[in-house]
């Protein structure tokens, strides 16, 4: 049975954690014996600086951690000069011919000239750890997660048929897009954006859904990060909002209880704000899923803790 | 005893211990008339632009002439600033107080307008048409990596040539494209016109003179090779582009250089942004790094959204007495101690990242900017902003 999803994609505003997010849903896909890959494509060396790993070079697929649950996750990072040198071996045992062309600064030349080409080459690297699976090829992943570029440049690095589009009418390189397009409309693909319950990261999301609808391209939660849960009902929340709110802390003097009441003022003002924004997300009619704000910092622990939260609300495919 | 250990046993210095490292004075800045470039760079997400904005203003308020080139602004705060459009025009912003005799001019970064405009300003008629309408060019104006910083290169470029020659400025403020890589930024005129004028474009140029006739051999094998994986009209475009265009690279290059000599120059300024998380601290240290590397004028470090508390509670304790408030009535209270506790936590947190980039890079000069409880959208919240940058506590 092929799983509900095999690949995972995840976009975000800058700052909005989106690595950490990514890493956290590679940690929460590989449950028991599940082996999960966590690529980047910008070579930022993210995927190692979050796991506070050596970085990532080459083609190589290092695992990063093993899972509380017993499963293990990879790491690469793609690089699109990379991709072409091995996209050149397979389809045209060209690896010689590749190291003349390196030698030219031709490689550079052809990703710089055609940027739509290198972003065919980095969704073709993950789009072929995706096959393993399907294909039955050795070092095969149960899922990929993908940490892709941010919501402004989402849609046009995953609609890689309008990159070749004006580049390529025939030859391998269409062939290979239509595949890749193939299978990122299909039913085991999936987006997902991160977002912080700021008015530019939510503005950035729903413009990047507008974008990705006609790419035909599912997509999949939006993942409110760095959210900070209250018991408080809007009432509560406006009125302590407002300074009306006269707060009676026992052991406190009557100048500290001020002082918490005016910075609870703050506080609450932000949850309300947050709490349209969520409303303004809820209108997009996609599943919405909460992360709370880690108040110590990120750390290995700490993605975990994330991951545990994502499989509690996401349908996860499960071992 | 590892690092970790370290920062875990001792307790934390009080917040003012913070400020050991120089204050960067942003009011001695815009204050040296010999500034007259201020550059804001740092991650994405970190508030570049409001910090930018911010500075311009206050610039502007305090006397200066002053023309803010913005690249990537919330709709709000271009809005407000009167540049809700992307038209390459520097206009002036509205309600600023111009009492000390200042102005100030925004304008919003239009890649492919700007590159258009260099086109059709250094070649013939016939020429820039040609250009324009290349498929390649098509390519190379919109999506080509490094060409949004170029573009801000160039057009710093022009706006100093005009502030010089007209005096209609004698500040200028840029805030950065949110680079991929902190070298982008620095790398991109380079990048660009070795691009333009490279090895490989011109052995794609016939007809091969001189040491070139050599490599004719590995040439072909490379052209057929190139040509199977793009297609042979990439290549012709490339090369009706390259024909077009020759007559512009020595003055691409010429800006190019002229620009990056003037940011060098004692009349520049770089400052680096960032908030006080690891992540954006790490990219900040490579600015730093890199900035000093390259010789570059650094004033020193932005760090925005640092959080501030005025009551002086422990989170331990705070959250001691909120698990001893048990009666229902007292639900404010007990979400107001937790959130109180989180701050504090967060503080610690912040305080922690900051003190570590300081004690890696002591000398250079920060200024913090607390967080503020509502987003920036209009000049009144600039100016506040403004002002906490200005101000030493």
């Amino acid at each position: 049975m092929t799983p509900r999803h095999t690949w995972h994609i995840i976009s975000g505003k800058g700052g909005t954690g989106k690595t950490t997010i990514a890493g956290a849903l590679a940690c929460a896909l590989a449950t028991s014996s599940r082996r999960v890959l966590l690529c980047e494509v910008e070579g930022r060396q993210g995927i190692a600086q979050l796991f506070d790993i050596s970085p990532l070079t080459g083609a190589e697929e290092r695992r990063i951690s093993r899972t509380p649950a017993g499963g293990a996750v990879y790491g690469l990072a793609i690089d699109a000069e990379d991709a072409l040198m091995e996209y050149l071996d397979t389809f045209y045992h060209l690896s010689l011919a590749g190291k003349a062309l390196d030698r030219f600064g031709a490689i550079d030349f052809a990703t710089s000239i055609a940027p739509g080409l290198r972003d065919v080459l980095l969704t073709g690297k993950v789009y072929e750890a995706v096959r393993r699976k399907i294909k039955n090829r050795p070092n095969a992943y149960d899922a990929v997660v993908l940490d892709a570029p941010p919501t402004g440049r989402i849609a046009q690095f995953l609609n890689v048929h309008a990159a070749v589009a004006g580049l390529a009418k025939v030859g391998p390189i269409r062939n290979q897009a239509d595949s890749i397009m193939r299978l990122l409309r299909s039913a085991a693909t999936t987006v997902h954006l991160v977002t912080l319950l700021e008015d530019m990261p939510v503005t950035e999301t729903e413009e990047a859904i507008a974008a990705l609808r006609p790419t035909q391209i599912p997509i999949g939660t939006v993942i409110e990060n760095m959210v900070t849960p209250t018991p408080l009902g809007q009432d509560q929340l406006q009125a302590a909002a407002a300074g009306s709110v006269i707060l009676k802390v026992p052991g406190l003097s009557v100048k500290q209880n001020r002082a918490l009441a005016s910075e609870f003022a703050i506080e609450a003002g932000r949850t309300l704000q947050e709490q349209q924004r969520h409303e303004r997300l809820t209108a997009l009619g996609l599943p919405l899923v909460q992360i709370a704000f880690d108040h110590g910092g990120i750390d290995e622990g700490s993605i975990f803790a994330i991951a545990e939260q994502l499989t509690d609300q996401m349908s996860l495919e499960a071992a | 005893m590892t690092d970790k250990d370290q920062t875990k046993a001792l307790p934390l210095p009080p917040p003012q211990a913070r400020l050991a490292v120089p204050f960067l004075d942003i009011d001695e800045i815009i204050g040296d008339r010999d500034t007259k470039i201020i550059i804001c760079c740092g991650s994405g997400g970190v508030g570049k632009t409001t910090t930018s904005a911010a500075i311009a203003l206050r610039a502007a308020e305090a006397g200066r002439k002053v023309v803010v080139l913005t690249i990537d602004p919330a709709r709000r705060l271009a809005q407000s600033l009167g540049v809700g459009e992307l038209d390459n025009t520097p206009r002036p912003v509205p309600v600023i107080d111009t009492t000390a005799g200042g102005s100030l001019d925004a304008m919003m970064l239009d890649m492919k307008g700007t590159f258009d405009d260099v086109v059709i300003a250094h070649s013939t008629p016939d020429k820039a048409e040609a250009i324009l309408q290349n498929q390649f060019y098509a390519a190379l104006s919109s999506e080509f990596s490094g060409t949004q910083e170029y573009m801000a290169m160039e057009k710093l470029g022009q706006l100093h040539s005009e502030a010089e020659a007209h005096g209609t400025w004698d500040l200028i403020v840029v805030d950065t494209p949110p680079a991929r890589s902190a070298l982008d930024f620095l790398d991109a005129p380079e990048h660009l016109s070795s691009l333009l004028d490279g090895r490989f474009l011109r052995l794609l140029m016939p007809p091969a003179r001189g040491p070139l006739r050599l490599m004719s051999a590995g040439f072909s094998m490379m052209s057929a090779v190139i040509t199977k994986i793009l297609g042979a009209q990439i290549i012709n475009d490339v090369k009706t582009f390259v024909r077009a265009f020759e007559a512009l690279f020595g003055g691409f290059r010429q800006r190019a250089t002229a620009t990056l000599e003037l940011l060098s120059s004692r009349h520049s300024t770089f400052l680096v942004v960032a908030t006080p998380q690891h992540d954006a601290l790490r990219e900040a240290a490579y600015f730093v790094d890199r900035l000093t590397e390259e010789a570059m004028p650094i004033s020193g470090m932005v760090i925005n959204r640092v959080h501030t508390s005025a009551l002086a509670l422990s989170p331990e304790r705070a959250l001691a007495v909120a698990e001893d408030l048990t009666s229902s009535s007292a639900a404010l209270e007990v979400e107001a101690l937790r959130r109180h506790a989180n701050l504090m936590r967060l503080i610690t947190t912040e305080s922690r990242q900051i003190e570590r980039f300081a004690s890696a890079r002591p000398t250079v000069s920060q200024t913090l900017v607390q967080s503020l409880p509502t987003d920036v959208t209009d000049v009144a919240a600039l100016r506040r902003v403004g002002v906490l940058l200005a101000d030493k506590d």
